[in-house]
């Protein structure tokens, strides 16, 4: 059984929902992000979403953007990321990591050694934002050629019959964007996400994780309701940038501290779901 | 590349899928997914509509000016020896260039489909000034993605977009020019996606854009194909034109793909040199790659990170290219070479002072080459050259190149 299904599978026998934070590669720094990894799940996280840096994040807001102009001034590349997926699984091979990014970076690297790269370092999941399932041929073969999951998006805008199609390849969960807009925008709509989350349900077996305008305890606890897992970024990265701008010469981990502290009032909102 | 060249070829693309040969395609995220398959439907419809073409047709002839002359620039030619040059005069549509013929065209797209709000990114201005002309025409409120370093070289046509009613958006991320606007501008129209209808400058961009924005500038070739048969008894020995996103370009050259014997040349911004890696000419030095919902060629590094390009002319400055322009590369249909940026201030002068015509400073990159390619031809042959813009909105940048204070 994949980490993945591991994970989801302990957690519906527990009858807990997941909790995935996401943070970008190399942001605040490249030497911090495997502890900060660790941090993140010792706060609570189930799954670890990690940001591959590019320079056009064309579905980022603001906050997540400078993550990734910070991340390439750090000097990040794929290859460091994957690095880095090596050296957390040093001392943790239960917790799944999902790469989440655009094509560009992976089609230079080269979709196969990529996904055999991957494979090796023990990624479990890929989320391409600019791969839909049109142009997922080439890089989908080579996932699941090494057991890799391809993860995708379906969005308020999907269409039911497209919804239908794209459960249909999916692997390892779906990916519901909660809002029109990019990550960290927008008025999360709880009772919209429960109507699609039920929707989707309905044709598949796979998890579904609800991702886009979820900042606090409250809002992941609304959507912990009706969905298997809730995805945060935005809001952890918000909260690192605004502790590092705080005071002159922080430790990391000081930074690091602030985006743990929120996801442990959020997985105490997701844990405290109704239900 | 081992396609075979035929007439049929060049009607076969894009494929339904969006794809010119490898690239093209729709690259992008879920939620736009929608939206282009309605723009798709809409366009299949109104492709062959009669009413929706006649249409655009009395806009272009009645509010752009069209068709636009093609006019023999018999000094200029006397002074290089060698060819015939004529230029096709987009220079003297409504707005100054020839971005005006696709806004007119999306305008109409938006009309049709309800949407009260447009947005558009914008270089060098022209193409935000040709959409906040529509949006005012048609009473659309109007939304313009600027990168910051834009906004400043380009002072003028940014209160242009104001005085019409646009709100000019300053993007301050990555390297804050036309690269940037466009995923700002992505950015909006995920988010207002229900209200707003993205008008596209070029023929970059996810499918169906870069087949639409072909079709509407086509008319720049298909008047310059029957003007340079009734006014010099022949086709064109060569065309050439600038290449940023590759607008103006694809809409010169695709009435004449099928003609064999006209022979085409795609003029890219050389910066300070193709060596000095200071440029955006991602044909001439780029790869393979995927950006902005297509995949063509980009100027990028190893890491697949999108290169920041260099030019002095805001419209050229782009790290990508339309994907057509990508597949003509690849089956040689096309040439592709580039102009350095003073050997677009020199042409710029040159024109200005021999015909009294001033381009744009992209238009003056395809007029470098035409001069070197006129000089290598015989005065039985002519080349029709695409004058994409008027040259004011640059006037500041030449004087300040020029050591000059206005």
């Amino acid at each position: 059984m994949s980490r993945l299904s591991q994970v989801f599978a302990d957690l519906q026998s527990g009858k807990r929902k997941a909790l995935i934070p996401y943070v970008v590669a190399g942001d605040p720094s490249p030497e911090g992000t495997v502890s900060l990894l660790h941090s993140l799940v010792d706060a609570g996280a189930d799954i670890v979403e990690l940001g591959v840096p590019f320079s056009d994040p064309m579905s980022e807001g603001a906050v997540i953007q400078k993550g990734h102009e910070r991340a390439l001034a750090n000097g990040m590349s794929l290859q460091r990321v994957l690095g880095m997926v090596a050296e957390f699984r040093k001392d943790n091979d239960r917790t799944p990591i999902v790469m989440m990014g655009y094509a560009n970076p992976i089609e230079r690297f080269g979709y196969e050694t990529f996904a055999a790269a991957s494979a090796d370092v023990g990624v479990d999941g890929l989320i391409t934002v600019d791969l839909p399932p049109e142009e997922v041929d080439a890089i989908d073969g080579a996932l699941k050629a090494v057991g890799l999951d391809n993860i995708f998006l379906i969005s308020p805008t999907t269409p039911e019959p497209r919804v239908q199609k794209i459960v249909e390849r999916a692997r390892g969960f779906i990916y519901y964007v909660a809002v029109r807009g990019v990550t960290g925008s927008g008025q999360l709509d709880t009772d919209e996400v429960a109507r699609s989350v039920s929707l989707i349900r309905e044709k598949t077996q796979l998890p579904i994780a609800v991702g886009f305008g979820i900042k606090d305890a409250a809002s992941a606890s609304a959507v912990a309701a009706s969905a298997d897992a809730v995805v945060v970024g935005s809001a952890l990265i918000a909260e690192m940038e605004q502790k590092a701008h705080s005071a002159e010469s922080l430790e990391e981990i000081q930074i690091h501290g602030a985006a743990v502290q929120l996801l442990q009032s959020i997985r105490a909102g997701v844990d405290s779901s109704p239900s | 590349m081992t396609i075979e060249v035929t007439p049929e070829l060049f009607a076969s693309v894009p494929d339904q899928n969006g794809r010119f040969g490898r690239f093209g395609g729709k690259f992008v995220a879920e939620t736009l997914m929608s939206a282009l398959a309605d723009l798709e439907q809409l366009y299949a419809r109104l492709e062959d509509d009669a009413v929706f073409q006649r249409e655009f047709d009395e806009d272009l002839a009645h509010y752009v000016g069209r068709p636009s002359p093609l006019y023999e620039a018999s000094r200029l030619s006397d002074a290089i020896g060698g060819a015939r040059i004529l230029l096709k005069r987009e220079d003297l549509n409504h707005t100054g260039a020839h971005k005006v013929n696709n806004t007119i065209g999306q305008a109409l797209l938006a009309k049709y489909m309800g949407k009260k709000r447009v947005i558009a990114e914008t270089g060098a201005g022209q193409h935000g000034v040709a959409s906040a002309t529509v949006a005012a025409r048609l009473g659309l409120e109007c939304h313009v993605f600027m990168g910051e370093e834009d906004i400043r070289r380009q002072a003028l046509n940014v209160y242009r977009m104001k005085l019409l009613g646009a709100r000019v958006v300053s993007v301050t991320s990555g390297s804050r020019t036309l690269k940037d606007a466009m995923n700002e501008a992505m950015r909006d129209w995920v988010t207002n996606v229900d209200d707003t209808f993205y008008i596209i400058g070029t023929v970059a961009g996810p499918h169906p854009y870069p087949m639409l924005v072909r079709d509407f500038q086509s008319v720049i070739g298909r008047e310059a194909r029957a003007q340079s048969l009734a006014q010099c008894g022949k086709l064109p020995d060569a065309l050439v034109a600038c290449v940023g996103g590759g607008s103006n370009a694809i809409g010169l050259f695709h009435p004449f793909l099928k003609d064999e014997g006209v022979a085409m040349y795609g003029v890219e911004a050389g910066g300070k040199g193709l060596e000095t890696g200071e440029h955006a000419a991602p044909l001439s030095v780029g790869s393979p790659g995927v950006l902005h919902g297509n995949r063509t060629y980009l100027m990028q590094d190893d890491d697949g990170q999108i290169l920041e390009t260099h030019s002095v002319s805001a419209g050229l400055d782009y790290p990508g290219v339309g994907p057509e322009h990508a597949w003509l590369k690849d089956i040689g249909r096309v040439q592709y070479v580039a102009a350095n940026d003073d050997e677009a201030l020199a042409a710029f002068h040159r024109l200005t002072r021999i015909e009294g015509i001033m381009p744009a400073l992209e238009t003056a990159h395809a007029m470098a080459h035409t001069e070197k390619l006129a000089a290598s031809m015989s005065p039985e042959q002519h080349i029709v050259v695409n004058l994409s813009g008027r040259g004011d909105k640059d006037i500041l940048t030449v004087a300040a190149l020029d050591g000059i204070e206005v």
